[in-house]
């Protein structure tokens, strides 16, 4: 994961569900970059268009809810957006997010305080979110301690991995 | 302080005395499954996975080819093909190919792969279905089941319980749908995030396994990890009928910890219709058709309501009748079993007789996939589960989900109509 991420805000409301991050007509792709061009196809035909690589998704409560499927946040990182700020995150999407290594910040003060349109920086590693336009910083909610551990071991597989070989021993 | 029907299921996969809610455990899984779609995403991954040739238990893990299929174009069958070598490569036990199986929520309980107090983890979300039968169980992206393939467990932040508590006896025309979306309604699509629901109250004793199937499949649309149902009588007969394995019949302790407890009157519930385009978005029918409200398109199946005793609703609603010429009715029988029943009920003959077209088993219309997607500015009343913007087709387009009468009563006028008028009327 890089250690600085940056770009510009889109801003977004509630409940952006998964049937308008990636509709159901292109669940049977799995090429990330080609699923990145639907990108939040449902909700703005336009994103994938405006967007430039290192863009911020903003967004209200409840984001990614519906279904599981693991092309949503794979779609929104293959579209070049670097991360997902919002207040709160459906559960099987915040799994998944952080399954794909798709960074994602919880924080309602950021979601608050940014614009449409701000210039966003932030450190997945410490969960800061500086607003450039603003002058503002905002701190995102940590993760859980397990789900730090995960992270820092480089993600699920790694941890399968280890487990796999713990129990051959 | 006692435990949650959940809770005790989780502690012991975890092999734990007990658990509390926010607790990470390591849980061993009874049952993995996956559909052409999550699959193809979870055997890639698995394959990127250093030492892990074989999955846990080729037994243990079920694949269900629904989503695309029939395959709808090459890229679909690419990953039904891909699916269905995994399967024959690792000789998984239960692979269902088209023809032989259906929806993979209708599929599973059906071939007795589902019992009281196991624990299983599906790529679908609404795998919580199986909730139905006192088992836990939650959806989960691929990356997720692809460890669980080859761990044969997963971690498991243990939920806090919702406890919904149903009373009365439900009206003419009033199901288990409509309970569940008055339910979605109340707690909200994010009313149940990260908890468990466990179902209570004398309503839902009275109710059929199909009633119960379909509320615990909507689970999900409060945002819930799982809901759940105690086994009883019914649930023990329906599973021992389908298999002779062994299985644990668990109940909520008196003393258990709700996060909130939710009284619900059924008695008093009128059949409920979800509007455009939150499943939250519920109210009752009466205030629904009086906005005179003309539908494109009916759709009779999903995981949700796809069952024999939901066929059996709409045929008789529809018998000897036929459906209004300004709308197009699809039935979708959620499996190969639950579609040679309703053959030879004459279930299918009574629908084609009325004029719906009656597709093959799938899970395609439901998700805007296949097999009845709707155009700009379509409308469109469902027995299925979800209605966000696009959900079955066209951003433009528009799905009120309702109980399969419901979606029956309005096949015959082509407006949204009140199933009770229908009662009323002697149908």
């Amino acid at each position: 994961m890089e250690a600085r991420l940056s770009g510009k805000a889109h801003k977004y409301g509630k409940n952006v569900d998964t049937d308008v991050i990636i509709p159901g007509k292109y669940c049977n792709i799995i090429d990330p970059v080609e699923l990145g061009k639907h990108a939040l196809e449902g909700l703005d035909p336009e994103y994938t268009r405006k967007m430039k690589t290192g863009d911020v998704i903003v967004a209200e409560t409840n984001f990614g809810c519906g279904s599981s499927r693991e092309v949503a946040p794979i779609a929104i990182k293959g579209s070049g957006t670097s991360a997902v700020i919002a207040k709160s995150f459906a559960r099987i999407f915040y799994r998944n997010a952080l399954n794909i290594g798709l960074p994602i910040f919880e924080s309602e003060a950021a979601v608050d305080g940014i614009t449409d349109g701000d210039e966003i920086e932030l450190e997945p590693a410490t969960g800061k979110i500086v607003n450039r336009t603003k002058g503002q910083t905002y701190q995102a909610a940590e993760f859980p301690p397990f789900m730090r551990s995960l992270i820092d071991a480089g993600g699920l597989v790694p941890y399968v991995e280890k487990r796999l070989a713990e129990s051959k021993k | 302080m006692g435990m949650t029907l959940t809770e005790k299921i989780l502690a012991r996969h975890a092999g734990l005395e007990r658990v509390e809610p926010g607790q990470i455990i390591n849980a061993n899984v009874d049952l993995v499954l996956a559909n052409e779609l999550s699959a193809a995403v979870a055997i890639g991954v698995m394959r990127g996975i250093k030492g892990a040739d074989r999955v846990f238990d080729r037994s243990r893990i079920a694949l269900v080819e629904d989503h695309f299929v029939p395959a709808k174009d090459a890229q679909s069958a690419k990953l039904a093909k891909l699916m269905k070598d995994f399967a024959i490569e690792q000789e998984i036990v239960h692979f269902f190919d088209v023809g032989r199986g259906g929806i993979e929520h209708v599929v599973l309980p059906e071939e007795g792969l589902v019992a009281p107090g196991e624990l299983i983890v599906g790529g679908d979300s609404h795998t919580c279905t199986y909730g139905a039968f006192g088992a836990f169980a939650t959806g989960m992206g691929s990356t997720d089941i692809a460890a669980a393939f080859v761990l044969g467990e997963v971690w498991l932040k243990v939920p806090a319980s919702i406890k919904l508590v149903y009373n009365g006896k439900l009206g003419p025309m009033v199901y288990a749908k409509d309970l569940m979306l008055r339910t979605v309604g109340e707690l909200g699509i994010d009313g149940a995030t990260y908890r468990a629901i466990e179902y209570h109250g004398t309503t839902v004793d009275e109710l059929s396994i199909t009633g119960r199937i379909t509320m615990a499949n909507m689970a999900i649309e409060a945002g819930a990890k799982n809901g759940i149902f105690h086994a009883d009588a019914k649930t023990i007969a329906f599973v021992k009928e389908r298999t002779n394995r062994d299985f644990a019949v668990d109940r909520a302790d008196h003393d258990a910890v709700y996060e909130r407890v939710v009284t619900i009157d059924a008695g008093s519930l009128e059949p409920q219709v979800a509007c455009p385009h939150t499943p939250d978005n519920v109210h009752p029918i009466s205030e629904v058709a009086a906005d005179n409200v003309s539908v494109d398109q009916v759709f009779v199946g999903s995981c949700t309501n796809g069952y024999i005793e939901d066929l059996r609703i709409v045929a008789k609603i529809l018998d000897g009748k036929k459906i209004a010429s300004n709308v197009r009715v699809i039935v979708n029988p959620g499996s190969q079993k639950v579609w040679m029943q309703a053959a030879q009920e004459g279930v299918l003959t009574t629908l084609a007789a009325a004029g719906c077209v009656v597709n093959t088993p799938g899970c395609g219309a439901c998700f805007g996939g296949h097999m009845g997607t709707l155009g700009d500015g379509e409308r469109a009343i469902s027995t299925t589960n979800r209605n966000y913007v696009g959900r079955m087709g066209s951003p433009k387009s528009e799905v009120f989900l309702a109980s399969p009468a419901t979606c029956a009563a309005s096949a015959l006028s082509g407006r949204i109509t009140d199933p009770r008028v229908l009662e009323l009327a002697g149908v």
